[in-house]
């Protein structure tokens, strides 16, 4: 009984003689892995040779500091909310009198954690920061033994003082003004809705 | 013979065997190598230049991992198995004639460790004694995998072996000769056996994959369905003979399909390059190695194109094509003998 008008009728074909020898088929098939042989490899050597990154890959993230080394960071959590992998957990805390070097507002980020192994890489809590504090930078997430090793604490995405961490690739002026346009919906506060 | 003959002979006998040895280990890292290239890779190239060092990685690998022999296993046969296929391996490479020889004073020291009148008769033998190493192998492994990979290794290389064998018989009519010194001398004079015996050399080239199982014949190890086939519980250096062993039969199934169908050391216009005796015999050895590097590509080339048969199809082919066009190019053979009046 025919059910559905997609069914195929299957013919089986009587081989022909040269089909039957197999001797075309297996020149063929072995012509095709011999031209193989001088094609350009695929692979990238990688200790030796290092893919080349875009200029604005999405790798390791980076909690930036400001031009006087205070933490940008102020646990808003809008980067935990916006995370569609919940890779980002934070517990903030106030800033105590004589912290105004290590933290630029009232409020820090006492623990910020984020689970590489659950990370995509999507860049959207870099998106949702309202204060410039996280980015997503060219390097490489180190593998490790164990997945501990793997949610990386504040000693790790703290950019340190010496060593600053340029994100200047990503965060262009065309980024700035785009995440500060009041045009966008995503941007409007609700006293700019109100106007 | 005299003593420094028998010297003499020691020696080239210890080079055949330390010869075939190494061909065989760089012939893994070129079948590792031609893999990647033919799938787009690099392959090997950690373990010294190009990877040049990995078969002596792999041995020292090979040598420290754990011996395993099962319980269950009849352990005296499973010990003797790889030992016997390496033995049969190592042992067919005498009576091939690696050159023509070299002249020192007097004596004529040909490069071939024997010349027995029946060369031929003993490649065939030795190669089907090479069955019972795996046979019992598989055997004493006492395990399903193990065992029926070497059934099917065992009446893969029988079935095989009738169609090389008659094969041979069409080559053997026309050069009148079991000695592989005669055969390859006979190709000098003039064409080299191949355009005689088109379809006998394609049959034994079928049969020389099988023999070695070798893809797309290599059903005693198929992955997919018998773990690794008959090696399935050998393990450390017991498992390295029998992938070696493999491999020195590859290398030398294509010493004997050069040295038989392609004019052995033998090359086109070599009298008339005007060379000195033991200089020509230099260079008919490199041409034989490199008629031998040729081949082994071919096996290798093969290998990694190639899907592998199915067990019938592989027993069709083996009784029901290669065994009637075997006798059928017996029965053209004698017929072209008679009427060209070369017979007897």
């Amino acid at each position: 009984m025919q059910l559905t008008n997609r069914s195929i009728q299957v013919v089986k074909k009587e081989l022909t003689l040269s089909e039957r020898l197999y001797f075309p088929a297996i020149i063929k098939g072995m012509l095709i892995t011999l031209s193989h042989l001088f094609k350009r490899k695929a692979t990238v050597k990688y200790p030796d040779q290092e893919r080349e990154l875009a200029a604005v890959y999405r790798g390791q993230h980076v909690l930036k500091r400001d031009e006087a080394g205070a933490e940008r960071c102020t646990a808003c959590g809008l980067c935990a909310v916006a995370c569609p992998a919940e890779a980002i957990t934070m517990e903030s805390a106030e800033r105590k009198k004589g912290e105004e070097n290590l933290y630029r507002e009232e409020k820090y980020a006492k623990i910020y954690e984020i689970n590489m192994l659950r990370c995509i890489f999507c860049g959207l809590c870099e998106d949702a920061c309202p204060k410039e504090a996280i980015f997503l930078t060219d390097r490489i997430v180190p593998s490790s033994f164990t997945r501990g090793e793997e949610v990386f604490g504040k000693d790790l995405l703290v950019e340190s003082l010496t060593e600053r961490v340029d994100v200047t690739k990503r965060q262009t002026p065309e980024v700035l003004s785009f995440k500060n346009d009041k045009k966008h919906k995503h941007n409007q506060t609700y006293l700019d809705r109100k106007k | 013979m005299t003593d420094t003959m028998l010297i003499y002979k020691v020696i080239l006998c210890v080079l055949v065997f330390a010869v075939s040895l190494g061909a065989a280990a760089y012939m893994t890292w070129g079948e590792r190598k031609l893999a990647a290239w033919l799938q787009d890779r690099v392959g090997p190239n950690r373990a010294g230049p190009l990877g040049l060092l990995q078969p002596i990685a792999d041995g020292i690998k090979m040598i420290f991992k754990e011996e395993m022999i099962p319980t269950h296993s009849n352990r005296w046969l499973f010990i003797l198995g790889p030992s016997f296929f390496m033995l049969c391996a190592c042992m067919t490479g005498v009576v091939i004639p690696w050159g023509a020889g070299w002249q020192m004073g007097d004596t004529l020291f040909p490069m071939q460790v024997t010349d027995i009148n029946i060369g031929l008769l003993y490649l065939l033998s030795v190669v089907s004694i090479g069955v019972y190493g795996v046979m019992i192998g598989g055997w004493a492994s006492n395990n399903k995998f193990a065992l029926l990979g070497a059934l099917r290794a065992s009446s893969q290389m029988i079935s095989y072996e009738v169609a090389m064998g008659l094969a041979l018989i069409a080559l053997v009519m026309m050069t009148g000769t079991l000695s592989l010194k005669e055969i390859v001398a006979q190709q000098d004079a003039g064409f080299a056996n191949v355009v005689y015996q088109p379809l006998g050399f394609i049959i034994f080239l079928i049969c020389a994959f099988a023999e070695t199982n070798r893809a797309p014949f290599d059903l005693p190890e198929c992955e997919s369905e018998l773990v690794g086939g008959y090696h399935t519980e050998y393990s450390s250096m017991k498992l390295g003979f029998y992938l070696f062993a493999e491999y020195i039969n590859m290398f030398i199934s294509s010493a004997i399909m050069a040295s038989l169908y392609f004019g052995g050391y033998n090359f086109p216009f070599q009298h008339e390059l005007g060379l000195d005796g033991n200089l020509l015999t230099a260079v008919q050895t490199a041409v034989f190695f490199g008629k031998i590097f040729l081949f082994i590509f071919l096996f290798m080339w093969v290998r990694w194109t190639l899907p592998r048969f199915r067990y019938d199809q592989l027993m069709n082919l083996g009784w029901k094509v290669l065994l009637p066009l075997a006798i059928a190019n017996i029965i053209i053979t004698g017929f072209v003998m008679l009427f060209t009046g070369k017979l007897g």
